[in-house]
């Protein structure tokens, strides 16, 4: 599903340059539930948003489900994030004006998919991460559970190829984290391939494998045997 | 079409509506500056419209020409001779000139601006009188409050009838008395009123006091033979009446004996003269309104890219969000160029009503034109739409602004967390 080779980044910092990831090798098959763990500053981010092709990369190559990823304007850019991507956000990000079944729509509303489907399927995820009954609530006025089961609902929306979590429960309690951590699981038993950014052991034994970055340099990569989350909850 | 994207729309309308204290502040300097050009542009129609009342009923583009006396020596006569044109000259210069419309020759008794006594009943007023053609109502129109005007029928018969002003009225008859059929007297020769008049706001050349009786009528009863005071002439509309003036007055200076270079032996006043300033007056008022408005109105187009380009950075999240999950910077920057436009529109819109509003009450108050020149202040449709369709397009170049800025947000930049 996700095949990258030799992958380079630096930022540039006034007249220094920051060599951020140097040489990563890495490949994801699909259905897998892979945790990228790092110190901050391990480049894990960096990855991340390279991944997320909301970065550029200096050197390498980066191909998603057979598509090389390379030279996008942002216009390309946009469209892949749309077909192939789903974001999911420490912070949810959420559009705070729009009702939750609306920002779950928003995906598929870039897909140009019509209003009445948009609506049906909206509703279809939110019922999917339980939250059916708050379709027409204002992320005001949900948890920060919630907001962040709305969120990965808003991810899995448009339904992409790999879902990207960048510290998913990086703003919760630890139970809030398991219930979030235990439909991750649900969503990756489906069959979805789902990358998850953390810095937490328990939440990265909730994967099956981890990818240890440390200095921009993959450290690590075992198999795990997964926790399952709701054994906490 | 993305035009008729009713997605697109409704995500244009939500974002405003669920700021709706953001989008009104947005939307204060342009409903403001709406108020002022079309505030600017009613009152400046309102009094290009009173004017337009006070010169109703007289020819704008009309000439009076008279005889006066002889600067300069020609021909063997000497200077100082006195001009008295002949009726004749009437059909001589209608022949000769095609541009003239109407001509109406007109004789006064006495010299001019001079008073006769009119007697009825034991009664006395000093009155002008003049001998007129029923064609002067062509160019001065007198507005009747009773019975009619001199006509054709009065002209071939040398009826003994007259029309009389209100103030001549006054004079000679009691309060509420009955006009018309009464009969009164100028110099022993009895005269049947058929018709009165009232002053009507209008220019007055000939004032109220003032008697008409048919021309035929005045050479016979007071045997002025083939003489004539002045000409009253109605130019063709789009000659310039400067061209037929001089037309005229060489055609009058040869047959008079007078030098080419004598200004002074035949008098004229070009009426379109006066018009020419008056609605010269109103264009430049009206351009001067425009002219400010429009300032206003960019400059309340340009608060409103102001505040949407600080709500961009307010925004910068949802955008960096929006981009996040599939926006193409031309769908960014068209919904912020539709949120220009919208609220540009809609401000617009305000401040239409509000300034209609305005002037009705304006109307309602001074719209009458009793006092000073100002009657039914209201904008066109045409000066509306322009205003309109020139402040959004204003608004679409300048929601550019913002929305640039919107494009240029990296969503990476925009997500990274505090």
């Amino acid at each position: 599903m996700i095949k990258i080779e030799n992958l380079h980044k630096s930022y540039k910092m006034g007249s220094n340059s920051l060599h951020v990831l140097k040489g990563i090798n890495f490949s994801v098959e699909e259905g897998e539930l892979v945790a990228i763990m790092g110190s901050s500053g391990s480049g894990k981010s960096t990855l991340l948003n390279i991944l997320g092709m909301l970065d550029g990369l200096d050197e390498g190559s980066y191909v998603l489900d057979g598509v090389p990823i390379k030279d996008l304007n942002e216009t390309k850019a946009a469209n892949y994030r749309n077909k192939f991507l789903g974001f999911i956000f420490q912070s949810f990000n959420l559009i705070n004006y729009k009702n939750a079944m609306e920002n779950v729509a928003l995906p598929l509303y870039y897909q140009k998919v019509g209003r009445k489907e948009r609506q049906e399927k909206a509703l279809k995820y939110l019922e999917q991460v339980g939250l059916k009954e708050w379709a027409t609530h204002l992320p005001s006025e949900l948890s920060g559970g919630q907001k962040q089961r709305v969120a990965i609902a808003r991810a899995m929306a448009a339904e992409p190829k790999v879902l990207l979590a960048d510290e998913p429960t990086g703003a919760l309690d630890s139970k809030t984290s398991y219930e979030v951590m235990d439909l991750i699981q649900k969503i990756n038993d489906e069959g979805n391939t789902i990358l998850v950014v953390t810095h937490e052991p328990d939440i990265a034994d909730m994967c099956k494998r981890i990818v240890h970055l440390k200095d921009g340099v993959i450290v690590e990569d075992k198999k795990v045997k997964q926790v399952r989350a709701s054994e906490h909850v | 079409m993305w035009l008729f994207d009713r997605d697109l729309w409704r995500e244009v309308f939500n974002t405003l509506s669920k700021n709706m204290f953001r989008t009104f502040l947005t939307m204060l300097g342009v409903i403001f500056a709406m108020v002022i050009l079309m505030l600017l542009l009613g009152s400046a129609n309102g009094m290009s419209n009173g004017f337009d009342k006070i010169f109703a009923g007289t020819a704008s583009n009309s000439l009076f020409v008279w005889g006066q006396s002889t600067s300069e020596p020609y021909k063997g006569f000497e200077r100082g001779r006195r001009i008295n044109f002949r009726l004749e000259d009437a059909s001589i210069l209608k022949e000769q000139i095609p541009e003239i419309e109407v001509l109406a020759p007109r004789i006064e008794l006495g010299s001019h601006r001079s008073i006769v006594s009119v007697y009825r009943k034991g009664r006395t007023s000093g009155s002008s009188v003049y001998g007129d053609y029923p064609e002067i109502d062509e160019i001065t129109k007198k507005k009747l409050v009773e019975g009619r005007f001199l006509n054709q029928l009065d002209i071939e018969d040398s009826k003994k009838v007259c029309v009389i002003g209100e103030e001549t009225y006054k004079l000679l008859f009691d309060k509420g008395e009955k006009v018309i059929g009464e009969e009164i007297r100028i110099n022993g020769v009895f005269f049947q009123v058929v018709g009165m008049y009232k002053p009507n706001n209008n220019i007055n050349i000939d004032g109220e006091n003032a008697v008409f009786i048919p021309f035929s009528t005045f050479q016979k009863s007071f045997g002025s033979g083939d003489r004539m005071g002045w000409m009253a002439i109605s130019v063709e509309k789009n000659t310039p009446v400067p061209i037929v003036e001089s037309e005229i007055k060489k055609l009058l200076k040869n047959k008079y004996d007078v030098s080419p270079q004598d200004e002074r032996a035949i008098g004229s006043f070009d009426m379109s003269e006066i018009f020419n300033n008056i609605s010269a007056f109103t264009m430049v008022l009206k351009g001067f309104s425009f002219f400010i408005g429009i300032f206003t109105l960019l400059a309340g187009v340009i608060a409103i890219s102001n505040i949407l380009l600080i709500t961009v950075k307010e925004r910068t999240k949802e955008i960096g969000v929006r981009r996040a999950l599939g926006a193409t910077p031309r769908i960014v920057k068209r919904q912020i160029v539709l949120e220009a436009i919208v609220l540009t529109a809609f401000a617009g819109l305000i401040g239409f009503a509000i300034s209609v509003g305005i002037l009705m009450m304006l109307d309602a108050k001074w719209g009458s034109g009793e006092d000073f020149p100002f009657i039914n202040p209201m904008v066109g449709v045409a000066q509306f739409l322009f205003s309109f369709i020139l402040m959004v397009g204003l608004s679409v170049l300048i929601g550019l602004i913002p929305a640039n800025r919107a494009v240029k947000i990296r969503p990476i930049e925009a997500l990274r967390e505090e």
